[in-house]
């Protein structure tokens, strides 16, 4: 941990309040372990309002460092979030072990299936060979239908789920 | 030929305009923030603009090859309407933010006391941010404006070194050349400046200090003016150099004041992935 990490988690220990002020610049200044380190003292509470505030980045780090963070489902609000945006990165990540782990059956299944429309590949959702049920063949079976009628190819990826 | 453009209004430009920016050399802008068209009423209004501005824009630039940065602040025109005062709260943690380079665009747009109380309270900002400044110059009664405007910046106290003042032309770049403050040209179709008076203006005050955008904001504009200016210089008779002080290097040298702006600076290729493909959408 740097200088900067080692003060701000100080800072952040005494005062949560201050994460507000420490964490968009924590990558900058103190590199890519500051954001874990900081968001590893806060709260549900904070954390969601950091990522309410956050940018694309700030974002990312969170929903990055979820499943290292013992909240339980409090964080699924996020994750949920992240599903919402336009942004590859943020629904990749939002579909890690934390969103795998906590997210109901249909919330899985059309993140995998968003996942799909945005060429992201299915080999960046987290225990998707667990969670993967017969709804989720037919929904990528269907897909693979439309995509053949409009005479298109159908990505590898999901062939390999329907085989 | 490499490009980057200030001063310019993405959130108003289509996808195509990323192509034809990308393959005329554009790699890098600075977007700030402004009106919208339709006047907003509220704070939430500005507050999800910032964020698209944060978020989704430069997601949508990378796409096709160009780093986009912004410079946060409540503009001339809406700082009038006291339903959106509350925007100056909110600002002093946007401009933590890595991708906020600057705070603007701020100053004047009808000269009123209110616009005036709000862009000082700016200038104090971004010295507390330790953010150089986008200062917009107003359109009607310019030479007035732009007087008043160094005036201001002059009793701030920010140092002229980190205060960009923009929308210049041939009656107003002299007060700004003297007040050491740096220069901005917006090059529009048809209002403002154009490439042949540009070339005209740089062949007068040299290139230091010298910005060119090409704004491209809801009215008639053209995002290539910036390529346009670049090849007029060269056909007067400026040197490759010169070109790439005022294009490159010196939007560098402004916007790099904040600490923040982190280009990468070797020639990146669009992602393949993206390339000629319209936005991902889910
Ligand atoms: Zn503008």
């Amino acid at each position: 941990m740097n200088e900067w990490t080692t003060q701000a988690v100080r800072q952040t220990r005494a005062d949560p309040e201050s994460a507000h002020r420490l964490f968009p610049q924590a990558e900058r200044k103190g590199g890519p372990r500051a954001r874990p380190a900081l968001l590893a003292l806060l709260d549900a509470g904070t954390i969601e309002a950091l990522y309410r505030n956050g940018d694309a980045g700030e974002r990312l780090s969170i929903l990055r460092a979820l499943p290292d963070l013992d909240l339980g489902p409090a964080a699924l609000p996020i994750v949920e979030d992240a599903l919402r945006t336009n942004d590859t990165r943020l629904i990749a990540a939002a579909l890690g072990p934390y969103g795998s782990r906590w997210l109901d059956d249909h919330a899985f299944r059309q993140g995998v299936l968003k996942c799909v429309f945005m060429s992201i590949p299915l080999a960046e959702v987290d225990g998707l060979d667990r969670r993967h049920d017969a709804e989720l063949t037919r929904m990528l079976a269907d897909h693979a239908a439309e995509r053949r009628a409009a005479g298109r190819t159908v990505p590898e990826d999901v062939l390999e789920r329907l085989r | 030929m490499r490009i980057f453009d200030p001063h310019i209004h993405m959130t108003s430009r289509i996808t195509d305009d990323y192509e034809r920016m990308r393959a005329a050399g554009v790699r890098a802008v600075v977007e700030p923030a402004f009106w919208q068209g339709q006047p907003r009423t509220n704070v939430g209004s500005f507050l999800d603009y910032f964020d698209t501005l944060l978020g989704w824009e430069p997601y949508r630039a990378a796409q096709y090859g160009i780093q986009h940065r912004c410079a946060l602040a409540l503009n001339p025109k809406e700082a009038g309407d006291l339903r959106c005062a509350g925007v100056l709260a909110e600002l002093p943690r946007y401009l933590l933010k890595d991708s906020v380079v600057a705070v603007g665009e701020v100053g004047y747009d009808s000269m009123t006391a209110r616009e005036e109380e709000i862009f000082e309270a700016q200038l104090t900002m971004a010295a507390e941010a330790d953010l150089p400044v986008l200062v917009h110059t107003p359109h009607r009664d310019k030479t007035a404006g732009t007087r008043r405007t160094l005036d201001v910046v002059a009793a701030s106290g920010l140092p002229a070194g980190r205060v960009l003042v923009d929308h210049l032309n041939e009656l107003t770049v002299g007060m700004v050349a003297d007040s050491g403050c740096w220069m901005g040209f917006s090059i529009y179709p048809d209002t403002k400046m154009d490439p042949d008076r540009m070339v005209a203006i740089l062949q007068e005050y040299g290139t230091a200090r010298m910005l060119v955008n090409s704004a491209a904001d809801w009215g008639r504009s053209d995002p290539l003016k910036t390529r346009q200016v670049a090849d007029a210089m060269l056909a007067a008779g400026f040197t490759a150099d010169d070109v790439a002080r005022v294009l490159w290097h010196n939007p560098v040298a402004f916007y790099g004041q904040s600490g923040k702006l982190a280009l990468d600076d070797h020639e990146a290729e669009a992602p393949a992935e993206y390339a000629g493909n319209t936005i991902k959408r889910g």
